[in-house]
């Protein structure tokens, strides 16, 4: 394997071979807020993601505290219960639509997707940055709803509960969740396009990094499970605002018909949030192992499969809702195969580690976490596709703790990690290694001391939503708002040192940690506004590491 | 903190006749989860520590097919879930169906409190009390938004919906008193819908239900009768009336014809809503002529009702069956 970094020199043609003090990159390609807000840059619109998205998990975040705190007593003491409704509402939907789901398509897949396939820029810039606005535009409405009294329906909007009684700005708050749908749908139709037209000579589907292929089956859950949510939400405040039957009862609705549009959105949208997440272990484990991945076509069809399943088990959030008890049972059956192709991925996973040459470098780290952490989610899943075993955790502290092991252990981790790998990329400059290994340690103590104590409430019989509860549970509440607090450390050190390095930090290579894939390769770091001096040809497959493998430096 | 936590059990008690095969399915999906993660953790940091990049352990390929193993770690977890899924539902449906002798109990949530009435009239707010050993079945509704209702020591729970009859049906196995939760999110209070189930044994639980003083309101059969003409239902549904409206005696739990060919059966939900919304499944040979009480009448009103037309189908020997000429107006 051509070594990266003799293969790349940073010297636009006709300029100098002698230093310059300023080397031409997407950085430094215009200044000031106008060539930002107005970039056309698949990269710098990445950065613009990265920025807001942060400000809303920060939101999220601070909600999340609020409750952890109010949960030391079991007798509300820190707020009443109408604000505590509001929290976890507000902590809700931010971590959902405006962290969760943009965080790896939209951060991480807007920077590197098209370095990828070999690409100068997505299939639509425009669109792009179009996204991103539609994005900020839904996010104020989501702030001011916020601002003006909240919303206390919780982020699932149960009729006939949001439509009728539940007073507070639920309107507004829904507009920005229906507003935002469409920077999804932009961004996935995007990523479909650029995916599809854009692969390099040579780059054909087989060759794509496993990043790729998973953010093409996310896009595609994307662009056919987000129109739905639009539609519920509409229908929503159709009935809120014009008093029109749907699913009040008392007007002539159905209840149930607003669960079955919601979760035929709301369960696909929980694999918008960790398939990405698995494109970017899949990335970092075969780097940090120096070796290809096991399975190729099956880690890639596995994310296909994914996809589809998914979008047949919505039911299972609804097995004691008065669903028909056959229904159930279909749908309890194919939430048991949907977890196959997943744990095909870390069997998979565990496989590349075999005979691999394995660096413990931050990003591995939290591939290493991410495969712990989502396998226990995972197995905790079968618990709750279990008819008889929902019947006694379905709403449940237990169901809490499962996602969480999936969103927060899981895509948070991989976000984190694919943070941490093309941080390099994005800012041209490394980190503090030392410093970074620490808090990826640090979360994943933080994050099990947090979470692993809500299966036990679960199981008790905690209910979620409840800012009063028997004090006999106290003790567990008071294990995991101590891990809450560690984890929040855990979070803002990373903030901290990412922050800090990217204006001060050693000047990366272009290929710091040795990977194969053309954004380290045949980029700079960072990269120029076209990425590719010379669009590359593409001969080898993904992740062609030397094997039988070498002693490498 | 390991001296607090012993002293704390990590499962509620069993008292209902599911608790014991739930705790069973929960137990096994316990060892296999755990057996799971902690192989897949063995194997991992073996492979951590061997091929570790400064080890110089052997990594020439061994000679082994990735299809081959594929289908090994494809198939064995399916053959594991599918016996688990089929276990899950045979205990959820055996749970959810009602023994054929089950006392009726009848539940309307709101919020946010629980409103509980036994077929004698006894009525009660919040709590719930039934025999020990003997099959009840919960019928619930919500006169408001979506209520749950989940009694952690029989790992039962279901939602209570407007709209429509829900039901949840047990056996109590052990006197005691266990919590009543309300688990689905309902509003403002809703962390506050609680209450205590009592399971008491069988003659401790006749006296209570006994224990209404004199002027205490009537079974619920009797109050039914009663507002069965306050509504003017017996202005078409009585006997010897001129209007031709279909006769209720005799009716419950029986399957009767509908206009269009299809045939319903006689339940609470049918009998629900055929007084709430009466022309949306009339019966064969009748004109759609009763107007709708919805709005009018409220829900225990709408479960009084019911039970009373229940209690025309039941042989005459019974306490609460009421001819309607009979019932006395207090």
């Amino acid at each position: 394997m051509s070594s990266a970094s003799t293969t790349i020199e940073p010297s636009p043609t006709g300029a100098p071979p002698t230093r310059h003090p300023v080397t031409p990159d997407y950085l430094n390609d215009g200044y000031g807020l106008r060539s930002w807000l107005t970039t056309h840059d698949h990269k710098r619109i990445g950065i613009l993601y990265l920025l807001s998205i942060t400000v809303f998990f920060f939101i999220g975040g601070w909600a999340a505290t609020m409750m952890r705190l109010q949960l030391l007593s079991p007798h509300g003491d820190l707020v009443t219960s109408e604000t505590y409704n509001r929290l976890f509402t507000l902590h809700g939907v931010t971590m959902v639509w405006f962290f969760l789901i943009p965080s790896v398509p939209s951060v991480l897949g807007n920077f590197v997707l098209p370095m990828m396939i070999g690409a100068r820029d997505v299939a639509f810039p425009r669109l792009n940055l179009l996204s991103w606005y539609i994005f900020v535009l839904g996010g104020i409405f989501t702030l001011y709803a916020t601002i003006s009294g909240g919303v206390d329906t919780g982020w699932t909007f149960y009729t006939p509960y949001s439509t009728t009684y539940a007073n507070g700005h639920v309107i507004a708050m829904a507009s920005g969740i229906f507003i935002t749908g469409f920077s999804t749908i932009f961004t996935a139709l995007n990523f479909i396009v650029t995916t599809h037209t854009m692969r390099a000579p040579g780059m054909h589907w087989f060759r794509l990094p496993l990043f790729v292929w998973s953010l093409y089956a996310t896009s595609l859950i994307m662009v056919l499970a987000t129109p739905v949510i639009a539609i519920t939400l509409a229908l929503i405040a159709l009935e809120r605002f014009a008093g029109v039957g749907i699913f009040d009862p008392r007007i002539g609705g159905d209840p149930l018909l607003f669960q079955h549009l919601f979760w035929f959105y709301s369960h696909p949208a929980v694999y918008i949030m960790i398939l990405p997440g698995m494109g970017v272990v899949s990335e970092m484990i075969t780097c940090f192992s120096r070796k290809r991945i096991f399975g190729y076509k099956f880690v890639a069809y596995s994310s296909l499969a994914i996809a589809i399943l998914g979008f047949i088990v919505w039911g299972h959030h609804m097995f004691v809702a008065s669903q028909s008890i056959y229904a159930g049972m279909i749908f309890s059956m194919l939430s048991f195969l949907v977890s196959i192709p997943s744990a095909i991925k870390v069997f998979n996973w565990t496989a590349t580690l075999y005979k691999g040459r394995i660096h413990f470098h931050t990003p591995m780290l939290y591939a290493l976490g991410f495969i712990g952490l989502f396998t226990i989610g995972g197995l905790t899943g079968l618990f709750l596709a279990t008819l008889a075993v929902d019947m006694h955790v379905h709403d449940t502290y237990f169901v809490i703790a499962h996602f969480h092991y999936i969103m927060v252990g899981g895509m948070v981790m991989a976000y984190l990690g694919g943070l941490h790998f093309w941080w390099p990329k994005i800012s041209g400059r490394m980190y503090n290694e030392k410093l970074a290994q620490f808090s990826a340690a640090i979360i994943f103590v933080g994050f099990n001391l947090t979470f692993f104590p809500q299966f036990i409430l679960g199981y008790l019989g905690m209910p979620r939503r409840y800012p009063y509860y028997p004090p006999q549970w106290q003790v567990f509440h008071i294990l995991s708002t101590a891990g809450a607090s560690v984890l929040a450390v855990g979070y803002l050190l990373p903030l901290c040192y990412l922050t800090w390095s990217f204006f001060f930090g050693r000047h990366a290579p272009p290929n710091p940690w040795n990977a194969s894939g053309l954004e380290w390769n045949e980029t700079s770091s960072p990269p120029i506004r076209t990425n590719f001096e010379k669009l590359p040809i593409v001969t080898r497959e993904a992740y062609d590491y030397p094997y039988p493998i070498k002693s490498d430096a | 903190m390991i001296c607090l936590l012993a002293d704390i059990p990590l499962f509620p008690e069993e008292a209902g006749n599911s608790a014991p095969q739930v705790d069973a399915i929960y137990r096994a999906l316990v060892g296999i989860s755990t057996l799971m993660t902690a192989g897949l953790f063995v194997v991992i940091t073996c492979f951590l520590i061997r091929y570790r990049h400064t080890s110089e352990a052997n990594r020439t390929m061994l000679r082994l097919s990735p299809t081959y193993l594929e289908v090994t770690w494809t198939t064995i977890p399916m053959i594991i879930f599918t016996g688990l899924f089929v276990w899950g539902a045979i205990v959820f449906v055996k749970a959810n169906h009602p023994a054929r002798n089950a006392t009726p109990i009848y539940v309307v949530g709101q919020q946010w409190y629980w409103d509980v009435r036994h077929q004698n009239g006894r009525h009660e707010i919040g709590d719930l009390h039934v025999p020990v050993g003997q099959p009840v079945q919960l019928i619930m509704t919500s006169a408001d938004v979506i209520h749950d209702y989940y009694i952690p020591a029989f790992r039962q729970k279901y939602d209570v919906v407007p709209g429509k009859y829900t039901s949840l049906s047990f056996t109590a196995t052990k006197p005691g008193k266990y919590r009543i939760l309300c688990s689905q999110y309902c509003g403002t209070d809703h962390s506050l819908m609680t209450g205590y189930l009592f399971a008491m044994r069988p003659d401790a639980y006749q006296s209570w239900l006994d224990a209404k003083d004199g002027t205490g309101p009537q079974s619920m059969a009797e109050t039914g009768a009663r507002l069965f003409r306050t509504f003017s239902c017996s202005g078409c549904h009585g006997e010897n009336i001129g209007v031709h409206a279909p006769s209720l005696a005799g009716i419950y739990g029986n399957s009767v014809p509908l206009q269009g060919g299809q045939f319903a059966t006689v339940d609470d939900q049918y009998l629900r809503d055929s007084i709430l919304r009466p022309t949306g499944e009339i019966v064969a040979g009748y004109k759609p002529i009763m107007p709708s009480y919805q709005g009018q009448i409220s829900e225990e009103q709408v479960m009084q009702i019911v039970a009373y037309i229940k209690s025309l189908s039941q042989p005459p020997a019974s306490a609460t069956s009421l001819p309607v000429s009979n019932s006395s107006t207090p």
